[in-house]
This record gives C-alpha cells, sequence and structure tokens, in this order.
C-alpha cells in the first residue's frame, strides 16, 4: 500500500481539530466524513485560505504552448492567470492577470499568439516575460513610480513536471517533486507510454455542476460505483462487442501528500497499447508496433503497467489523470460549497497514428465527456448526493469500504488518503464544534 | 433569380421547416424511435467542443460523434431507466429558425438554422443556443437525414452541465 515516500508535513503553525470532521478509526475499521464537510459556506471559506491558496495547482500542458509568445488563460484555483511561453527566454511564464495600473484584465482571450499585451483600459502594455514596455504620456509621473517594478505579477511559484505545469500562490511551498512523491512514477508512466512526448487534443470539455468538489474526487478514482451508476454505459461496450467478461481488478496506492491512484486490468481496449476485437484488424499491427516499442524501451514488466493496466489518479487537491480507454486531463473548482467548475483535456502521444487518434478520442467523449454515455450519470449522482446532505437528519458519509483487509481498486482506500489529507491541512478550520 | 425559381425556393424553404418542426416534435415528445427513423444508416451526429466549433472528428475531441450504430445505442440508453440522468426525463422544447436551405448535388440539401433548446428538470432551467447544420436527402416519403450537426455558441457548459439530452 506505501510506497516508501516522505510525508510533506506543513509546518504546524494551525492547530489540529479537537473533533474531526474525517473519523479515521483504524481499529474500529470505520472511516467517517461529517456531511457539513459539502454543505458548510465556512468550510468552503477555508478551503480556499488553507488548500487552494497552500498546494500547487495545475495550471496547463507546455505543449499547449509549443512557440514563442503562444498564451492560454483560465482560471487557476479561482484567478485569473494567463500562461505564455516568453519570446526572450523561451520560459513558461505564468501571470495574475491584471494591469498593475488599475486591475484589468491584459488577457483577454482564452488562447493565441502574441508578443505584447496590453491593458486595453489605459493602454500600458507588457512583453511576454511581463516587464512593462509602454506607459501613455509617462512624463505625467513624478519620480515616486518606478516602472521596472510595476511588471506583471507573477504567481508565487511556478514549475513542472514531465510538461504539466503546476502553480502555487504560497511563497513558501516545498518544490514540485516533492509534493508530488510518488505521483511521478505514475505520471512517468503516463508520459513514457506515449513515447516520452505527449500533448492535448484540440477540443476542451468545460462543465459544472450542482455538487461539492469533493465529490467529484472521490467519483474521479470510485470503482465500486461502476457496475450500478453506468450499466447503459458496459450495456453500450457489449453491444459493440466489447468482451466484459475479463472484469476488473486490481488495487489502491498511496502516493504521499493526500496522492492516491488505483491500477487495475479491465476489459476494454486502450490506445497504448492494449487492442481489442472493436479496434479493428488493421489497427492490431499499429498497437503490436507500439507495444513492442515499449519492451524494448522499458523492458516488459514497466511495459505491461503502460499498456495493460488503468490508472485513475488524483494529484491533491484537484488535478485528475484518468489513464484508461482514453487518457483525461481533469482539474476542477469550487466557487461554492455546492458548485464545481470542470476543465477536461484530452492526452495523447504527440505523434499517434491518425487511426489511433481516432480511437483515443471516440474513447474519450463516449465515457468520459458530458454528452458520452458516462459522465451525465456521474453528474446526476453527485448532484444527487448533494441534495440528500441538504436534508440533514443523516449527518455522515461512511468510507469505510475495504478497511478490513488489504483494500482493492473498487474499495475505498484512495478515498482515505485524500480525505486524510484533507483533515490535516484544514486542522481546526474542520471541527465539529463549529460545523454544528 | 427568376420569379419562379424564387417561388420553389420559398417552397423548398417551408418543406425543410415542416420536416425539421416534425423533427424537434419527436424529440420534444421523447418519441426517440421513430425520431431514429429519419436518419440513414450512414448518417452522422455530431456536436463539437464550445471551444472548436470546427471540430473534426478524425483529430479533434468532440461532444459528441456519433455514426449511426452510436446514434442507435444513445436512443437505447436514453429508453432505459438506468439512463440517470435522464431517468425521469427532461422537459425539453427544441426552436428552429433562421432556416436557409441550398441544394447540394446528387438530390441532396444543405440546410442552416438557428436553434435553442430549452430543458428543464427537477425545478432547474437551461438552454442551449447554436446553430445546426444538416444534410438532408429526399427519400420517397419526405426527407432523409444524411448528417447533422448542433455547434454551440455557448462559450462552455458551465450554464448547463452536460450533453446527455439530444440536441
Amino acid at each position: 500500500m506505501s510506497t516508501g515516500v516522505e510525508p510533506w508535513v506543513t509546518p504546524a503553525t494551525e492547530s489540529a481539530a479537537q473533533l474531526p470532521i474525517v473519523v479515521d478509526d483504524p481499529a474500529g475499521q470505520r472511516f467517517r466524513v461529517h456531511r457539513s464537510a459539502m454543505t458548510s459556506p465556512e468550510i468552503h471559506r477555508a478551503e480556499i485560505d488553507r488548500i487552494f491558496a497552500k498546494s500547487w495547482l495545475y495550471v496547463g500542458h507546455e505543449s499547449e504552448i509549443p512557440e514563442p509568445g503562444d498564451f492560454v488563460r483560465r482560471p487557476v484555483g479561482g484567478r485569473p492567470i494567463f500562461m505564455v511561453r516568453g519570446v526572450q527566454t523561451g520560459d513558461v511564464n505564468v501571470f495574475h492577470n491584471t494591469c498593475t495600473h488599475r486591475g484589468a484584465l491584459v488577457c483577454r482571450q482564452d488562447s493565441g499568439n502574441s508578443k505584447v499585451f496590453q491593458c486595453f483600459y489605459h493602454a500600458w502594455t507588457f512583453d511576454s516575460e511581463g516587464r512593462l514596455k509602454g506607459v501613455p504620456d509617462r512624463d505625467a509621473y513624478a519620480g515616486g513610480v518606478n516602472f521596472d517594478e510595476l511588471g506583471l505579477k507573477r504567481v508565487a511559484r511556478v514549475e513542472s513536471y514531465r510538461g504539466f505545469v503546476f502553480a502555487s500562490f504560497d511563497p513558501g511551498i516545498v518544490d514540485l517533486r516533492t509534493y508530488l512523491a510518488g505521483a511521478k512514477d505514475y505520471i512517468d508512466l503516463v508520459v513514457d507510454g506515449c513515447g516520452g512526448s505527449v500533448e492535448m487534443a484540440r477540443g476542451t470539455n468545460q462543465y459544472s455542476f450542482a455538487a461539492n468538489w469533493k465529490l467529484l474526487v472521490e467519483n474521479s478514482f470510485d470503482g465500486y460505483h461502476a457496475e450500478s451508476t453506468h450499466d447503459t454505459y458496459f450495456k453500450y461496450l457489449v453491444s459493440i462487442g466489447t468482451d466484459l467478461r475479463g472484469g476488473v481488478s486490481g488495487r489502491p496506492v498511496d502516493l504521499g501528500n493526500g496522492h492516491a491512484v488505483i491500477e487495475y486490468s479491465a476489459p476494454w481496449g486502450r490506445p497504448v497499447a492494449k487492442w481489442e476485437p472493436l479496434f479493428g484488424e488493421d489497427a492490431r499491427t499499429e498497437i503490436d508496433r507500439l507495444r513492442g516499442d515499449l519492451v524494448a524501451r522499458h523492458g516488459e514488466d514497466r511495459a505491461h503497467a503502460m499498456a495493460e493496466v488503468n490508472r485513475n489518479m488524483l494529484i491533491y487537491p484537484n488535478l485528475i489523470i484518468n489513464d484508461i480507454m482514453s487518457v483525461t486531463v481533469r482539474t476542477f473548482y469550487p466557487p461554492a460549497p455546492d458548485t464545481v467548475d470542470v476543465t477536461a483535456w484530452a492526452l495523447a502521444p504527440s505523434n499517434e497514428p491518425a487511426s489511433l487518434r481516432h480511437r483515443r478520442l471516440d474513447s474519450f467523449l463516449t465515457f468520459l465527456g458530458p454528452g458520452g454515455f458516462a459522465t451525465p450519470d456521474d453528474i446526476e449522482a453527485l448532484e444527487s448526493c448533494q441534495q440528500g446532505f441538504a436534508g440533514g437528519g443523516v449527518e455522515w458519509n461512511d468510507i469505510s469500504r475495504g478497511m478490513g483487509r488489504s483494500p482493492m481498486a473498487n474499495d475505498e482506500e484512495q478515498m482515505r488518503v485524500f480525505w486524510r489529507r484533507w483533515q490535516h491541512q484544514m486542522g481546526a478550520a474542520a471541527d465539529l464544534a463549529g460545523a454544528r | 433569380m427568376t420569379a419562379v425559381a424564387a417561388q420553389r425556393q420559398v417552397l423548398l424553404r417551408q418543406q425543410v421547416e415542416e420536416f425539421l418542426y416534425a423533427e424537434a416534435a419527436l424529440l420534444d415528445a421523447w418519441d426517440l424511435d421513430d425520431w431514429l427513423l429519419l436518419f440513414d444508416e450512414d448518417a452522422k451526429y455530431e456536436v463539437p467542443c464550445n471551444d472548436a466549433p470546427d471540430g473534426d472528428p478524425a483529430h479533434d475531441l468532440m461532444l459528441i460523434d456519433d455514426n449511426y450504430v452510436r446514434l442507435a445505442a444513445r436512443v437505447t440508453r436514453l429508453n432505459n431507466r438506468r439512463a440517470h440522468r435522464e431517468y425521469p426525463h427532461s422537459r425539453t422544447n427544441h426552436q428552429v429558425f433562421n432556416v436557409r436551405v441550398r441544394e447540394l448535388p446528387a438530390e441532396e440539401l444543405s440546410v442552416t438554422a438557428s436553434f435553442t433548446v430549452w430543458r428543464f428538470r427537477a425545478g432547474r432551467s437551461s438552454c442551449y443556443v447554436g446553430k445546426y447544420r444538416y444534410r438532408l436527402r429526399r427519400g420517397d416519403d419526405g426527407f432523409r437525414i444524411a448528417a447533422k450537426r448542433a455547434e454551440l455558441d455557448m462559450t462552455d457548459l458551465r450554464s448547463v452541465g452536460d450533453v446527455a439530452i439530444i440536441l
């Protein structure tokens, strides 16, 4: 279960809860979470301060901005930021998207290429490295204003791992590699399985629904719900010729620092690199070749882990990388206790053969997409839970499944990993005394 | 355009409008089995992602990319009580306007139209807005759908959550 990764312990400046909202009772084999964790406005505010302002948050992938001046803008941790590849340095710069003069957004397109970012309000102009290059009527300012200090504000910390760019608003946070802990190895499996170079397909899923964000954390690596919630999806797979008899079998792994993964075998095919009849005979040669390359480069054991094993991984607190019949990179943020904004991309090998790319995208939209045969039912389940919480009467969620045995992929140990970290980071802000 | 040709064009548009209204009525009645009968077996039903309305399913991620087999599976799924998001069904109101028709070779028609699709369920309302692109064929008993594509004008799906209903 443990990867032997040393946990990153936050400085003990915050006191722990007297009556924690997350009740972990290993002796009694019981794990419960008080439902106020999903409904309380006070807890939501504390999450913004203690979790979203104090974690490494996913910004985007370097492949989204390959050329100098390429940029994407998007909210990260609920704050407007943009990421641009510097024209002079080639570095990935991540800036607060606000003019240092009086505040307007300086990047007002979702993506594009630009050498300069001009605030339209008073025409202050910044370059792709953030330097303030233009101020109309500069003579009107006295000596007290130092324009060299009024460049775009960088997000406190920006680091990347295998092209995945993360930012943190906490200048004192540990470095990204230490933070990622055991999750690094699983990112490696995904990226190396793709031949070492990945990109995001064009087309983004941006949807929202009326449930707490932590329900989506749970749902994103919940093996237990698949059969009941997604019955119609599995019926569809059978109808087009997928053989489901193999079933799902695997285990959860605690990756440290709140990150966790379930890894398991499953009946569906994988574009890297497990053929199934649905792919057609033509694809078989290509998939065999891909798998052969993986064995040659990484050995049979690791090639097996890349090709045949599925991974649903949480990188705490709000990044999901699910490497299943397709690969999704999904991040989310709660504007309110009962609302979650989701943004998801399809990750793929950079030089993927066209037929396999088509197959990958087809599998993505059918299972993972908001127009597919599964995600709408997940949304319905999570909204249904949130509605159930509102009624009161029942105070606790039970997340004990698998505590009495060596946990399996369809148990709930991976969720307990998340919740333990959440309680630790929330400290006294997640206390029953405050919740009641 | 001669007066005769103009009159013919008006008549053609009226025929297409009648067909689109009838299709909308089938969807609003959740008579999906009869709705499926409007499609030829080589037909496509596509909905591109909001940020890539020109998306090509060969290399871009789509929200929906159904061939006839999956379209039929979509109908089967939506008729099943275990399609939880749509059981019970939403009430929908498919509205079609700004219809424009262009004749293509081989007795086919290219049709564009604006749509709003209202969806009401469990006290909540949402609205999809966009442009339809159809390729229609003339059959013995009316038009047949060779392709239907719904391009969304909303910049994202935040206000609607998903595309579990048929647009």
